[in-house]
């Protein structure tokens, strides 16, 4: 336990660039999400079509993939961005597919008659999305939403393969100073499972308060 | 005040209105009856564009009903309407229910949309019950609840479907009522309904349709003592013997 413990500031660094990928990339896979949702539930042929390409792309590339192409493709293309940023966008533009699923399922579990009457008062079509349709289908899916969050703090660990120094990367090194790895990634796994447990219980008091009654 | 003429719709290859000709003056009520499945709800939907005509022109005070975009969500402000199913917003309180759209759409300031709602939720007798959510309403307060969110916008037109066919049958007298009382204030009014005894009452024409098509139209006690149609007259046998 000493190799995990001596080397706590370095862990304790690796914690908050984890922590830092986890809330902008879902910060930022909310607001994507939403848009790719408003597309997919669009009267307009076209938009929906967008929508579908997005996260059908999104959902059958490996995130892996896309983190190494875009950290050794954009530098190729002249885009400069640092490494940090660039897996926060990935990451972002990965799991917006996956939330704009779960919203999508949401909405559909909203009935038809909710958005008609949004809309017979005078609501345009995004006004009834935003104060209507949307707040209700946020109710249904938190519970997915939730494992949609734990499984992107998971996957930012994917990040340290293209050279982030999070936690998974932070251990890495240790562990290649101390070789004992079982308390050292132990340790990084026990952080990674305090994120996972907070996340569970944020959902679990959101569900009881915002339960609607029907 | 709304004018339909040569009004087509087809689901699929279903011919589901026939070149229908309305016309609903201001201040008039017109009742909407025939068998299920004859179009009323269609032709209702479509008088506010909730569903797409075939061909034909809609034309409220003279001027086409746009089709799509904010002159469409223009034109649905200044048309209420009032469902079989109320669809009350569940996530809002009744209050913000009547309140949501005059201050979206009218972009009214929020005490004055909320006194606007009070009072209207006063005339149609749920004022108590402003601060619950839908759900903890009866069928009959959540539809007074849904003419509250109609009326809120200041239509011209009302038009309702169907407004008491979900409710249990002692509910249905205080829906009703509430309806009466919106006609003798002059409000303009298209009702599909099966309550015959609303359409004698409070109707100023009753339109009969029947496979897509108005069979009849005629001014309530002609219609229901004189039907000109045999279609009509089947059509009132079987409602009024039940
Ligand atoms: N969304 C739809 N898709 C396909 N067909 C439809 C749709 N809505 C209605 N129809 C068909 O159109 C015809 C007219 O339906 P409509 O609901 O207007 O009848 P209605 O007179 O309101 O009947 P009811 O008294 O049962 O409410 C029916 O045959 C119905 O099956
Ligand atoms: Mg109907």
């Amino acid at each position: 336990m000493s190799a995990f413990l001596d080397h706590l500031p370095q862990f304790w660094q690796g914690l908050v660039v984890t922590l830092q990928l986890t809330a902008a990339s879902f910060a930022g896979a909310a607001v994507v999400g939403l848009v790719i949702t408003a597309l997919r539930v669009s009267p307009v042929r076209v938009l929906r079509g967008i929508g579908t390409a997005y996260v059908e792309t999104f959902q059958n590339l490996p995130l892996l993939v896309l983190l190494v192409l875009a950290v050794f493709g954009l530098p190729e293309i002249g885009v400069k961005a640092g490494l940090l940023e660039t897996a926060i966008v990935v990451i972002a533009l990965y799991e917006a597919a996956y939330l704009a699923e779960a919203l999508r399922s949401g909405v559909n579990a909203v009935a038809a008659g909710q958005g008609e009457a949004a809309r017979a008062l005078g609501l345009t079509f995004s006004q009834s999305l935003r104060h209507v349709v949307l707040p209700q289908a946020l109710r249904t899916v938190i519970q997915p939403i939730g494992n949609i969050f734990i499984a992107l703090t998971m996957n930012t660990s994917l990040a340290a393969a293209v050279g982030v120094v999070e936690l998974t990367a932070t251990a890495n090194r240790v562990n290649l100073l101390e070789a004992q790895p079982i308390p050292i990634f132990v340790g990084a796994g026990l952080a990674y499972a305090l994120i996972a447990a907070c996340a569970g219980f944020v959902t679990g008091r959101l569900e009881r308060r915002l339960v609607m009654i029907r | 005040m709304i004018k339909v003429q040569g009004l087509n719709k087809w689901f699929g290859d279903q011919h589901v209105l026939r070149d229908i000709h309305l016309q609903v003056a201001q201040g008039e009520v017109v009742v909407v009856i025939g068998p299920s499945g004859s179009g009323k709800s269609t032709l209702c939907r479509c008088l506010n564009r909730l569903e797409t005509a075939g061909s034909g022109d809609i034309l409220i005070d003279g001027v086409p009903a746009p089709v799509e975009g904010r002159e469409l969500a223009g034109l649905r402000a200044d048309v209420g309407m009032v469902f079989q199913s109320f669809n009350l917003f569940q996530h809002k309180t009744v209050l913000e229910n009547v309140m949501l759209a005059p201050m979206k759409v009218r972009g009214d300031a929020r005490p004055e949309a909320e006194r606007t709602a009070r009072e209207l939720l006063a005339r149609v007798g749920i004022a108590e019950q402003a601060d619950k959510m839908p759900a903890q309403l009866s069928g009959g307060q959540q539809q007074r609840a849904a003419i509250a969110r109609a009326l809120a916008m200041r239509p011209r037109v009302m038009l309702f479907d169907e407004p008491t066919s979900a409710l249990d049958p002692e509910m249905v007298g205080e829906v009703l009522d509430v309806m009466t009382a919106l006609a003798a204030d002059g409000m303009t009014m298209v009702v599909v309904t099966h309550e015959m005894g609303f359409a004698r009452r409070a109707a100023d024409r009753v339109v009969f349709m029947d496979d897509g098509q108005i069979v009849e139209s005629a001014e309530p006690n002609a219609f229901f003592d004189a039907p000109r149609t045999d279609r009509a007259r089947d059509f009132l046998a079987k409602v009024l013997t039940h």
